[in-house]
C-alpha cells in the first residue's frame, strides 16, 4: 500500500509542469454569518490555493456600547450588563466587576460569600471548558455529538445556577460586598452530585477524544503559538498556558480566597491546538479539586456585608470615593479586568473592560499563517472567543 | 497501527448511552415540552408583576418611581395618580413595563422599598406584534398576593411577616404621635 502511495506521490511531483499556470490569490470573507466563526465575526482571508497567506479579523458587529452605557448608569445597574459580555460565563463576569468595585470602594466581603463566589466561578469554568471542547469538535467536523454530551453536563450546572440566582445564563448574582442571595436549600447535595459525577463524564469524554486518531492528526502541530509571541501579545488564559507559560491569576494575584486551595496549573508544551484542548481538560479536573475543597470548608454566616446590602438596596446612594481601581480575575477565557474611575458620583467616570477573548484574538493571524483553511477554523475555535465580549 | 480503533471506542460510548437510555433512570434528559414541563424553581425570574393585597384598585405600589430610576434599560414608565384637586395620590395612574426591553435582571424587585414588584415565573408570553402587545399596562401586571404565594411560597411568607411587623410598629407609634 505504502509503496504504491509513494510512487503516486513521486509521480505527481515529477509530473508538475515547469512553467506553472498563471495563478492568483483569492480573497475570502469567512463570516460574519458563518457557523464556525462562533458569532458575528468575520475573517478576511487571503488564500493561495488552500493555504492562508493573510488573515485579518474584522470585529465590531456585536458592538452594544457597553462601556458608555455603564458610564451613564449606577454601579449596580451595570452588573446585569456584565452578564451579557461573555454570555457563557456570567458568574465570572459578575465576579470580576464586583472585585473591581470592591477595590474602588474598599468593601469587605464576608467569608461565606467568598466561598460561594469561588464555587460559582469554578462551576463556570467547568461550563465554559466543557462547551468549548464540544464546539471545537464541531469545528473539526464531529457534528454536534460531542457538543450535546457537553450540553447535557452543562445543563446540570445551569440548573444549580438557576435555583440559586434565578436565571440559567444571565445570573446577575454577585453584589458589591457579597452575593445577591444565599445558596438555595439543597444546593450542597446537588453540588456534591455534580462534583462526584463530573470526573466520570470527563473520563468518558476523554475516552472519545484524547487519543482519537482524527483529533490527534488534525490538532497536533497545528496553529502553534510560540511562548515569546504569546507573552508579547498579552495572551492570557488557557491559550497562554498551552504555550507553556505558567501564568494563572488565581496563583499570581491570589484574589478572593484562592490561596487557600490546593490546585495545580496545567501547562502545555508545544502550544498547538491539541495542547489547548488538553490544558482545558486538565483545568476542569483541577476545578473539581477546588470545588471539593470549597465544599468541605464553606462556613455558615452572612452572604453579604452590611455595607453591601445597603448599597444593593439603593444603588443611587452608592458613591465610591474619588480614585481609580483595576480589578481582574482569571476568567475561563483569560484575564478579565475592569478598570473604573470614580469621580465621587453614583456613576463611574470611566468604565473599561479588558476582555480576554478580544486580546487573544489579536494573534489569530500569526497562528494561522501557512495553515489550510480548515485549520484556521479550528485554530479560531481553540482560541475560545465569545463575540459578546470581543465587541462589547 | 490502531486505525479504526477510535471508531469502535466511539461507537461503544454511543451504544452505552443508547442502552442506558432505556435502562437507567434519569439518563433521558430531553423534556418533551409542552406535554412535559420542568419543575418550577422558586427563585426563577422572568418578568416583573405588581402585587396587590385586597383589591387591584389599591396596589402595594405607591408610585415612588424608585424602580423606574434604577431599572438598567429604563423600561418602566410610572405616572402618579392625582385626585380631583390635583394632589398626588399614593398609587400609580400609569404603570407600564415594556417587556421587549426588560432584561429580567430583577433589580426592580430588589430596590422596591414597599415590596410591591416581584419577578414572575410566567414565560409563555409570545405575541404577534412587538410594540403594543408586549408593553404591559398596570391591569395586566397586577396580580393578587395569593398568586405570589403560589409561585414563591417561601419568599411570600417572609414578606407577609415583614409587612405585618411594619404595620404593627406603625400602630404602636401612632397613638404616641397623636397624643
Ligand atoms: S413598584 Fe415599588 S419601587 Fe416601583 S414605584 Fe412602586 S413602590 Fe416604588
Ligand atoms: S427586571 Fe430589570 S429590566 Fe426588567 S423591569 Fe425590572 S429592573 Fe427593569
Amino acid at each position: 500500500m505504502f509503496v504504491i502511495w509513494l510512487l503516486v506521490i513521486s509521480r505527481t511531483e515529477m509530473d508538475k509542469p515547469e512553467t506553472t499556470l498563471d495563478t492568483q490569490m483569492l480573497e475570502v470573507n469567512i463570516g460574519p454569518q458563518h457557523p464556525s466563526t462562533h458569532g458575528v465575526f468575520r475573517m478576511n482571508v487571503t488564500l493561495d490555493g488552500e493555504t492562508v497567506v493573510r488573515l485579518k479579523p474584522a470585529m465590531g458587529y456585536l458592538h452594544r456600547n457597553h462601556e458608555k452605557i455603564a458610564e451613564g448608569a449606577s454601579y449596580l445597574a451595570s452588573m446585569p450588563f456584565t452578564d451579557r459580555l461573555d454570555y457563557i460565563c456570567s458568574m465570572t463576569n459578575n465576579l470580576a466587576y464586583a472585585i473591581a468595585v470592591e477595590k474602588l470602594a474598599g468593601i469587605e466581603v464576608p467569608e461565606r460569600a467568598q466561598y460561594i463566589r469561588v464555587i460559582m466561578a469554578e462551576l463556570t469554568r467547568l461550563v465554559n471548558h466543557t462547551l468549548l471542547v464540544g464546539f471545537l469538535l464541531n469545528d473539526l467536523g464531529a457534528f454536534f455529538t460531542p457538543t450535546l454530551y457537553a450540553f447535557r453536563e452543562r445543563e446540570k450546572i445551569l440548573d444549580l445556577f438557576e435555583a440559586t440566582s434565578g436565571a440559567r445564563m444571565m445570573c446577575n448574582y454577585m453584589r458589591f460586598g457579597g452575593v445577591k442571595a444565599d445558596l438555595h436549600p439543597g444546593f450542597m447535595e446537588k453540588l456534591k452530585e455534580i462534583v462526584e459525577n463530573y470526573p466520570r463524564f470527563l473520563d468518558e469524554f476523554e475516552k472519545l477524544l484524547t487519543e482519537n486518531e482524527i483529533l490527534m492528526s488534525r490538532c497536533q502541530h497545528v496553529g502553534i503559538l510560540p511562548k515569546h509571541l504569546a507573552v508579547d501579545a498579552s495572551a492570557t488564559g488557557p491559550l497562554l498556558r498551552a504555550s507553556g507559560v505558567d501564568y494563572d491569576i488565581r496563583k499570581v494575584d491570589g484574589y478572593s480566597i484562592y490561596p487557600r486551595f490546593k490546585f495545580r496549573v496545567p501547562l502545555g508544551s508545544v502550544g498547538d491546538v491539541y495542547d489547548r484542548y488538553y490544558v482545558r481538560i486538565l483545568e476542569m479536573r483541577e476545578s473539581i479539586k477546588i470545588l471539593e475543597q470549597a465544599m468541605k470548608e464553606i462556613p455558615p454566616g452572612e452572604f453579604i456585608s452590611k455595607q453591601g446590602a445597603t448599597g444593593a438596596k439603593s444603588p443611587r446612594t452608592f458613591r465610591p470615593p474619588k480614585g481609580d481601581a483595576y480589578g481582574r480575575i482569571e476568567s475561563p477565557k483569560g484575564e478579565l479586568g475592569f478598570y473604573l474611575v470614580s469621580d465621587g458620583t453614583p456613576n463611574p467616570y470611566r468604565y473599561h473592560v479588558r476582555p480576554p477573548s478580544f486580546i487573544n484574538l489579536t494573534i489569530l493571524e500569526d497562528m494561522c499563517l501557512g495553515c489550510k483553511v480548515a485549520d484556521a477554523i479550528i485554530i479560531l475555535g481553540s482560541v475560545d472567543i465569545v463575540l459578546g465580549e470581543v465587541d462589547r | 497501527m490502531s486505525y479504526g480503533l477510535g471508531i469502535l471506542k466511539g461507537m461503544s460510548v454511543t451504544l452505552k448511552q443508547f442502552v442506558e437510555s432505556y435502562t437507567k433512570k434519569g439518563s433521558i434528559v430531553t423534556v418533551q415540552y409542552p406535554e412535559e414541563r420542568r419543575e418550577d424553581v422558586e427563585r426563577f425570574r422572568n418578568f416583573p408583576i405588581l402585587v396587590y393585597d385586597e383589591k387591584p384598585e389599591a396596589p402595594r405600589c405607591v408610585a415612588c418611581d424608585i424602580c423606574a430610576k434604577e431599572c438598567p434599560p429604563k423600561c418602566i414608565t410610572i405616572v402618579r395618580d392625582r385626585d380631583e384637586q390635583g394632589r398626588g395620590l399614593q398609587k400609580p395612574k400609569v404603570f407600564d413595563i415594556d417587556l421587549s426591553v426588560c432584561m429580567s435582571c430583577g433589580i426592580c424587585e430588589e430596590v422596591c422599598p414597599f415590596d410591591a414588584i416581584f419577578m414572575d415565573h410566567q414565560f409563555e408570553l409570545s405575541a404577534y406584534d412587538r410594540m403594543e402587545s408586549l408593553n404591559y399596562h398596570q391591569e395586566k401586571l397586577l396580580k393578587p398576593n395569593s398568586y405570589l404565594h403560589q409561585i414563591r411560597p417561601t419568599d411570600a411568607t417572609q414578606i407577609d411577616a415583614k409587612l405585618k411587623a411594619k404595620e404593627e410598629a406603625k400602630k404602636k407609634t401612632q397613638p404616641g404621635t397623636t397624643a
